[in-house]
């Protein structure tokens, strides 16, 4: 997909998210809005992952290990066929699929996530079956910045890295923002590049809410063989709507009507500049 | 007498080399316990089906769901006691709610590491796994249960929880018996009181039952080896012709196979005498499994005592 109508995909994407949110009166808006952009271009340029392939092993796989940006993942399957809109405004109705963590139940999702820093050892996992069966296969895995502090995560990395997992890659949604605080005041985890590098990891730097540069980092996996990969991903919580940017107080808050209609007025001007 | 066998470690290790060489699917993970779960001949033979993460318990967990999630026949292989406690929320969530095709199997179960003391000992597991949703729970008693317990395993297609102990264990079951996972085994049949044993203390419900048939009370061995699901059918039909039901585990008190008893007595208004023998709630003594079991009224003289006041009572 050309770089011009991912853009616009992303727009449209955080349209859903805040209206699944508003209308369900529950969502974690800053952090589904800070990765967005990151799912859009893993979905629609970069994996093989598709509703036709899905159900074998064949493809590329993807652990969204911040479970609770689910609503940006959930957006974007629905974007991609898994299935309709009208599913997907089930979400946190009872006796939906559609929860606030992801979950198998519904079409497309891996693995079940949702408390943090598990994800990581499920895709090293997922990446050693690859190895072991010779499969080119990808394996990718958005962790969210705050999680960092878990320390499974770390010991996922040593084994990615004793096992030369360069079909790995890791995506931190760096947006510097966890529920309580910033998070190098909560409990600090700088410097991630030279921390992943330490154990083995090949590191990227790259802007986590600017489509032709993901796109650029994508082209460039696995950077170096025999080595996983990070790619730390700089990102704004809530990014893309002026008033919820960087505010802590957006983690998980639901906007009013007012909100919402101001959210979704200043996305449909930033559309409007495309036409 | 009957024949004293291996370890039922031993058995799990040469069972699965024997699965693994006829299915490479079967991949092992281990967390620096290829020695305590006997692995190294299956290291040396089948290096390229054996995944070792070091000391990281919840690590070898995830990766274990992983490698199942990508189609492996799994089992992760760590000391019972940090499995199922520093990586419960693995085994919840990424195992077991996820549905991942895994085996865990704890090795040195129960209070198996004896002098190593409380860190070592898992008298929990069955407690904290029978409350997670779609976990299969197994404890097998001799070499025949030990092997035939990961023959099934091997094409379970579900989590699956089994507990191993070190010490050789007594020949129980004769040739031609069958085992199904969350069917128990009838050992022997009499119609005073129903003894129920899981994993390894079996043997000694089994030794009990030779003085108390000496004695000449007779009494009906059940081999509980599935904690969960747990076989109702047959604990009904024994438990309402029981005048007792006596139940032993290497486990806490709490949560295990006797609690499970008293709740389907309470809940189906059973008339028995119902005692439980386990660990109880205590600064746990410290001695070889053997006399810990001992001293915790597991002895087989002591069985029989506890049997005869049951039906006195």
């Amino acid at each position: 997909m050309n770089e011009k109508n991912l853009k616009k995909k992303s727009l449209e994407y955080r349209k859903t998210i805040l209206e699944i949110i508003f209308q369900s009166g529950a969502g974690h808006t800053g952090g589904s809005l800070s990765c967005i952009d990151i799912l859009n271009v893993l979905y629609n340029s970069v994996m093989n992952i598709s509703p036709k392939n899905f159900s074998g092993l064949d493809r590329d796989h993807f652990i969204q290990s911040k479970g609770h940006s689910v609503e940006a993942l959930y957006t974007v399957l629905c974007d991609c066929g898994f299935y309709s809109k009208k599913d997907l405004s089930t979400l946190n109705q009872f006796n939906s699929h559609f929860i606030g963590h992801p979950t198998i139940k519904v079409p497309g999702i891996e693995h079940n996530t949702g408390a943090l820093g598990h994800g990581l050892s499920v895709a090293v996992g997922l990446a050693l079956s690859k190895k072991i069966d010779k499969k080119t296969n990808k394996v990718f895995t958005l962790l969210g910045d705050g999680e960092l502090s878990e320390g499974s995560v770390w010991e996922a990395c040593t084994t990615a890295s004793k096992y030369k997992l360069d079909n790995l890659i890791v995506i931190i949604d760096r947006n510097d923002l966890q529920i309580t605080g910033k998070t190098e005041e909560v409990n600090p985890i700088e410097p991630i590049d030279k921390k992943f590098e330490s154990f083995g990891f090949e590191t990227i730097l790259t802007n986590g809410n600017n489509i032709s540069d993901l796109l650029n980092v994508f082209k460039k996996i696995p950077i170096k063989g025999g080595k996983p990969t990070v790619i730390i991903a700089k990102t704004i919580k809530g990014s893309g709507v002026s008033f919820i940017e960087n505010q802590i107080n957006w983690h998980h808050k639901v906007p009013s009507e007012d909100e919402y209609g101001r959210a979704i007025s200043e996305l449909n001007e930033k559309l409007n500049s495309y036409e | 007498m009957n024949k004293i066998g291996k370890p039922n470690l031993e058995i799990f290790s040469e069972t699965l080399m024997y699965e693994a060489k006829k299915n490479k699917d079967i991949i092992v993970v281990t967390s620096d316990s290829r020695g305590s779960g006997k692995l190294v001949p299956f290291g040396r033979e089948l290096p390229d089906q054996i995944i070792e993460v070091g000391i990281a318990e919840q690590n070898l967990v995830g990766v274990s769901a992983g490698l199942a999630a990508g189609g492996k026949i799994v089992f992760g292989v760590s000391p019972a006691s940090f499995l199922t406690a520093r990586s419960l929320e693995q085994i919840k969530n990424d195992v077991a709610y996820s549905n991942c095709n895994v085996t865990l199997i704890g090795i040195s179960a129960g209070i198996s590491y004896g002098q190593l003391g409380s860190t070592h000992h898992s008298i929990h597991d069955f407690a904290t796994l029978r409350t997670i949703n779609n976990m299969t729970i197994v404890a097998p008693a001799d070499n025949f249960e030990a092997s035939e317990v990961i023959k099934q395993a091997v094409s379970y297609n579900q989590p699956l929880y089994i507990r191993y102990g070190k010490k050789p264990m007594m020949d129980i079951h004769p040739p031609g018996t069958k085992f199904k996972i969350g069917k128990s085994i009838l050992v022997k049949k009499g119609e005073d009181l129903t003894i129920i044993a899981t994993g390894e203390t079996l043997q000694r419900a089994y030794l009990a039952y030779e003085i108390l048939k000496e004695n000449n009370i007779h009494c009906s061995i059940i081999s509980m080896h599935t904690i969960k699901p747990f076989d109702e059918d047959t604990f009904l039909e024994f438990s309402k012709n029981s005048k007792a039901i006596l139940t032993i585990e290497e486990h806490s008190i709490f949560g295990g196979l006797g609690e499970c008893c008293a709740n389907l007595i309470a809940q189906n208004n059973i008339d028995t005498n119902l005692k439980i023998l386990g660990i109880p709630d205590e600064y746990m003594i410290n001695g070889s499994q053997s006399d810990v079991l001992d001293y915790y009224n597991m002895s087989p003289e002591k069985i029989v005592e506890i049997s005869k006041d049951l039906l006195n009572k």
